[in-house]
């Protein structure tokens, strides 16, 4: 028989992940063992501790660049960008997902088995949130680190369920309108089982056609192969719908809208920037790692679906009349300029990717901070009309929203448009002049929507019944705060991340 | 008895001499079994209650908790039966030992959080 061996586990270079897991394990126990009173005031400091401890154990690694636990797993320098990234927006998540002052009892609702719209629903709604969307936040993070590190298909797939799981769950949760957030909650489950389906088969295809795993294995077998191969790339069409899916590109999009509308505004928040940021590690290290060598079989297509992407998103971004379907569909043009850095295949392109998806990550969580703060009597008003003359009801707010616009607008001194520097001449390095010009005349029609906005803000007289601005939280309010301040720095001095970005491009194996 | 598909031989006589068996025991007892049906003796047997009539049920929903519970174990046991193969030999050890530890352990929060929650009463 043949002799069998551990694979060697190099703790250290894993350690975030197991502070990020154990955070959440803990978290369940706390659920299981501590008074419901009490429950709040330790899972909050228990999941921000988690990750402040995780943030410091990445910090520690971050010169590691080793592949470790047999080779599925690659800790080099995207995967620790990334998962650095990942938590420090998930840190920020964290805040506005504890937030309990802006609403009495916090977004989320105390049991979310009550039948929506019935007498016990409504007599839930003056109690205190459930407690449990804080493990489910710490799973949901640690499955995003460990999808960026997954270094063969079958790590990934686990990974990918690990971090949707627990999404679907958390979008059900609103307190408000619990019907469209358990509509969102389902449509979301339904579609991502679909495309996980979709990434499973292709898996399957990919082993069919390579007998390994492993990125680095099927990059050999891929070179080797020619370019006739059936089973190839069957098997790199379903992985990637799979993975556009999460990353909510045109034409897997469809479910984005819905969802950012019904899910709790702290959720959505956490799917655009974290969720968005580890679908699109995974993806760098497929076609960065697996496919680079045959790209031209496959790059037309995805070219094909970088630029569909970006119009659909501008386009459609322009004719919506609520703030959060205003905010996905900028999410989804947003996500073809992160696939434009993806396509350059470039060191470059790989960091001025990373250096997008944490920076844009950073101005959409202050945004849904924003829209959690304009409410009236219904909980928040999110119809664009109920904004006319906010301007002038609290300017503050007003004011910071507008930074943010232009942030999205990509306005010089904002990162938004050191982001798509950095994308767009990546891209241009590489050659591809098509995907810039389409970039640029999108977020010109972009611009639009997100100056429209403002227009509405200021020019407009307010009615009788806008909504007022609440007073944010403590938690709120520094959610906003490292919002704008990375908003603003990652616009001025871009330098540091975006030199940390450029060590850290390169993929090991 | 010999050759690539030699060792199937055998199981397929198996297989035919069972299937001789059963239509043998079968044959048999029709052939030789006095026959006299009456209402009560056709009817579905169920344990000895009366079937109810209708044939459609609605299970109850609560049986899921249980359903989930058993999967975990389930998919427990699928990677307890390698592991038991290969613990005890040179060079797996403690270390094996703690991480198969661990690994339920993680497995034994979701029945704990289950059993907290008290979703193993049924009333």
């Amino acid at each position: 028989m043949e002799e069998l061996h551990l694979p060697p586990i190099d703790y250290a270079a894993i350690a975030p992940l197991l502070l990020v897991f154990g955070a959440g394990c803990v978290g369940v126990l706390v659920e299981a063992f501590v008074p419901r009173a009490w429950r709040y005031r330790v899972q909050v400091p228990l999941l921000l501790a988690g990750l402040v401890a995780a943030l410091i154990a990445l910090i520690s690694v971050a010169d590691k660049r080793v592949s470790t636990a047999g080779g599925a797993l690659a800790i080099d320098g995207p995967a620790l960008f990334l998962q650095g990234g990942l938590v420090a927006l998930g840190i920020v998540s964290v805040l506005l997902i504890a937030e309990r002052r802006v609403e009495r009892g916090g977004a989320f609702v105390a049991q979310a088995s009550v039948v929506a719209g019935t007498d016990s629903d409504r007599r839930q709604s003056s109690q205190p949130g459930a407690t449990e969307v804080y493990p489910l936040t710490a799973f949901a993070l640690g499955g995003m680190m460990l999808f960026c590190a997954a270094n063969d298909l079958v790590t990934m797939f686990v990974a990918l369920e690990v971090f949707s799981l627990p999404l679907y769950l958390l979008c059900a949760l609103a307190r408000r309108r619990r019907l469209l957030s358990q509509e969102a909650s389902v449509k979301y489950f339904l579609l991502g089982a679909f495309s996980s389906a979709f990434f499973l088969y292709g898996v399957a295809l990919l082993y069919g056609f390579a007998g390994t795993m492993s990125f680095t294995g099927l990059r050999e077998a891929a070179a080797e192969a020619g370019s006739e191969d059936t089973l190839l790339f069957l098997g790199i069409a379903m992985l990637s719908v799979g993975l556009l899916f999460k990353a909510a590109m045109v034409p897997f999009h469809v479910w984005t809208p819905d969802v950012y509308q019904g899910a709790p505004t702290p959720v959505t928040g956490m799917m655009a920037a974290c969720t968005k940021l580890a679908a699109f590690g995974g993806i760098l290290r497929v076609f960065t790692v697996g496919f680079a060598d045959i790209n031209l079989d496959w790059e037309p297509i995805l070219i094909a679906v970088a630029i569909a992407t970006m119009l659909v998103g501008a386009v459609m971004a322009v004719t919506q009349t609520d703030i959060k379907r205003l905010l996905a569909y900028s999410s989804i043009a947003n996500a073809g300029y992160v696939f434009t850095g993806v396509l350059a295949l470039s060191e470059e392109g790989v960091a001025g990717t990373m250096f997008y998806l944490v920076a844009y990550g950073f101005t959409v969580l202050a945004a849904f901070a924003v829209v959690t703060l304009v409410r009236d009597a219904d909980g928040e008003a999110t119809h664009l009309s109920r904004w006319a003359g906010l301007g002038r009801r609290s300017p503050l707010f007003a004011g910071l929203f507008t930074v943010l616009m232009l942030a999205f607008a990509g306005i010089p001194l904002t990162s938004g448009f050191t982001s798509k520097f950095a994308v767009f001449s990546a891209a241009l390095g590489a050659d591809q002049v098509t995907l810039v010009i389409v970039g640029l005349i999108s977020s010109a029609v972009l611009a639009f929507p997100y100056l429209r906005v403002v227009v509405l803000m200021y020019l407009s007289e307010p009615a009788e019944d806008t909504p007022t601005v609440s007073l944010p939280g403590v938690f709120t309010s520094l959610a906003l705060v490292i919002g704008l301040v990375a908003t603003i720095g990652l616009g001025v001095v871009p330098g540091p991340v975006l030199e940390l970005a450029e060590q850290a491009s390169s993929f090991i194996g | 008895m010999d050759g690539y598909l030699g060792g199937y031989a055998s199981l397929g006589l198996l297989l035919i001499a069972a299937a001789l068996l059963f239509v043998v025991a079968f044959g048999a007892n029709r052939l030789l079994s006095p026959r006299n049906p009456s209402g009560a003796k056709t009817t579905t047997y169920e344990c000895g209650i009366d079937p109810v009539p209708g044939d459609w049920a609605q299970a109850q929903i609560r049986y899921y908790v249980f359903a989930y519970l058993y999967v975990l174990f389930a998919v427990e046991s699928v990677f307890l039966f390698p592991w038991a193969m290969v613990f005890d030999r040179p060079g797996f050890g403690v270390v094996t030992l703690v991480e198969m530890g661990v690994f339920i352990a993680v497995l034994a929060l979701g029945l704990l959080y289950a059993w907290r929650k008290g979703v193993l009463r049924w009333t």
